[in-house]
């Protein structure tokens, strides 16, 4: 009985499984919750955002017009895994780069990731 | 440009919380205030209902309300009774919002700066026990005395879930009585305006259970408290506060120990104390807990390692006009260890 049940949950859940996030269709809620996410931790401390009036830092380059940079940091495929990984520790993925790890989940990171796409397709 | 909207919403939102008090002198004032505008209705309601019979009332209450009776009582024994009744009542509530009750209680002294708050813990007999800035810690339950002061112009102390605003004058010291009834953060702001990045001049207070504040006191780490709802800088996403030590120091230059040589190589010294160390300053707020602070710049920004080195980069970016210089001079690598080694100042 248990086992029937933990197997239906089981192919239930692979069934809902999303489809991988894409960068030119973020997730509504999830763009919502990475702006958030970026104005609690700061984001703005380095960065101008399009749609954060204060602050903007400039210690890191504007990402206003994030759309049009191409590769992040110049050298990652800008996909939203490579994204969440960079802005959760961009020194590990992209070594040497300059901006610092951020205090971000995974999971937050990749709201981050949405968000920031989100720009982009405007 | 800061608007005053961005200002406030960087505290509180608007209206600030001033009908939510936390303890007993912010609700003492919530209490008057509530009952002005009880009576304010009260009168108007009268008012109001005197021109309806002068005009359109039946002529038999008309001569009696133009009466010298209805004048001795409504025109003249009212409002004296009333307002003197007010009097009283807000010159002891005041009284008691400041005067120390038996002269035991913590102090704290608070020195206003442009823009800034320095912020000194006083023991019995006056000594500074803990030196900090730009952060107030309380214990639950008990009253604080705070002596407010300033070192330049006017600024006024403002805690609306604490308490009424309280001007800070250079040369004086004013008393202010503060008690927080249940532990959480609560915003704080000043109040008058002293030129400049006046609207980005806050701090955060955190009221902690007393047996915590006596541990944070004598230089214990103590989380700071439950996040209340209201949205004070520093309530940082659910996952770690801090950038976990390890991630993101693969630089062998970032290493903490360079910090120091380097915050003393760069002149920040010149303006800050780190306690233990060679820097000394006195123009800029004491950086020896910076790491345990739940904001940077005067409460406007979370504290984190990145924000930490944005500020160090460009503080004029962030707080325009503000005492301390921007450093896009600095090369980036030396103020990320510099931020590494401030972090870890808890
Ligand atoms: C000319 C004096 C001066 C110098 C030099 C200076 N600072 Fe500051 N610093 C200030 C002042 C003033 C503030 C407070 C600014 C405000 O909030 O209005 C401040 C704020 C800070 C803060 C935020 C503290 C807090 O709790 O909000 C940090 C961190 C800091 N400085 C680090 C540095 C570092 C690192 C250097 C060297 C690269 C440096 N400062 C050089 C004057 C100075
Ligand atoms: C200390 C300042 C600082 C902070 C804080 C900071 N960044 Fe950065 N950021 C930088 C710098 C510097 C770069 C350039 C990195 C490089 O070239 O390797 C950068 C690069 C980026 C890029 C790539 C830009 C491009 O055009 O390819 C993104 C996206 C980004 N940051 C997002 C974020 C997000 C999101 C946050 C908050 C979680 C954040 N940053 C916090 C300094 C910062
Ligand atoms: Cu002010």
């Amino acid at each position: 009985m248990l086992a029937i049940a933990m197997a239906m949950a089981a192919a239930l859940t692979t069934a809902c499984k999303p489809p991988p996030p894409s960068r030119h269709d973020p997730d509504a809620a999830a763009v919502a919750r990475g702006r958030e996410l970026v104005r609690q931790t700061g984001c703005g401390a380095c960065h101008a955002f399009p749609d954060i009036a204060w602050p903007q830092g400039r210690a890191g380059p504007s990402l206003v017009t994030f759309d049009e940079h191409g590769p992040i940091a110049g050298v990652l495929p800008n996909t939203p895994a490579n994204l969440a990984a960079f802005v959760r520790d961009a020194p590990v993925a992209k070594p040497g780069s300059p901006m610092p790890a951020m205090p971000l989940s995974p999971r937050e990171a990749s709201d981050v990731a949405a968000y920031l796409h989100g720009l982009a397709d405007d | 440009m800061i608007d005053a909207a961005d200002a406030f919403d960087v505290w509180w939102g608007w209206p600030p919380p001033v009908l939510d008090p936390a303890g007993p002198y912010a609700h003492s004032v919530t209490v008057l205030a509530w009952a002005l505008f009880a009576l304010g209705v009260i009168v108007t309601a009268i008012v109001a209902l005197a021109v309806f019979v002068a005009v359109a009332g039946p002529p038999r209450w008309k001569a009696r309300l133009g009466g010298e009776k209805a004048i001795l009582i409504l025109g003249v024994g009212f409002p004296a009774v009333v307002l003197t009744g007010l009097l009283v009542w807000g010159l002891t509530l005041t009284a008691s919002l400041t005067d120390p009750i038996t002269g035991r209680e913590p102090r704290i002294r608070v020195t206003a700066h442009m823009w800034w708050w320095d912020v000194e813990y006083l023991d019995a007999a006056g000594r500074v026990v803990r030196r900090d800035a730009n952060e107030l810690h309380l214990p639950v339950g008990r009253p604080v005395v705070l002596e407010l002061g300033s070192a330049d112009v006017i600024h006024s102390f403002w805690v609306p879930n604490l308490s009424g605003k309280e001007d800070m004058i250079p040369g004086r010291t004013n008393l202010l009585k503060v008690q927080a009834d249940r532990p959480g953060r609560f915003g704080g702001i000043c109040a008058e305006y002293c030129g400049g990045p006046h609207a980005l001049m806050g701090y955060v207070t955190v009221a902690h259970l007393p047996a915590d504040y006596d541990r944070w006191l004598a230089g214990g780490n103590v989380s700071s408290g439950p996040a209340n709802p209201q949205h004070v800088p520093g309530a940082m996403p659910a996952s770690a506060r801090r950038t976990p030590a390890g991630q993101g120091t693969a630089d062998p230059k970032a290493a903490p120990q360079d910090g120091e040589a380097l915050f003393v190589a760069h002149g920040c010294a010149a303006c800050h104390r780190v306690a233990g160390t060679q820097a000394n300053g006195l123009a800029g707020p004491d950086l020896t807990h910076v790491g345990s602070r739940l904001t940077l710049g005067a409460g406007i920004l979370p504290n984190n390692r990145g924000t930490l080195q944005g500020w160090i980069t460009d503080a004029q970016a962030l707080k325009p006009g503000n005492r301390m210089p921007a450093y896009g001079n600095i090369p980036a690598a030396d103020i990320a260890a510099i931020a590494l080694w401030l972090e870890a100042q808890e």
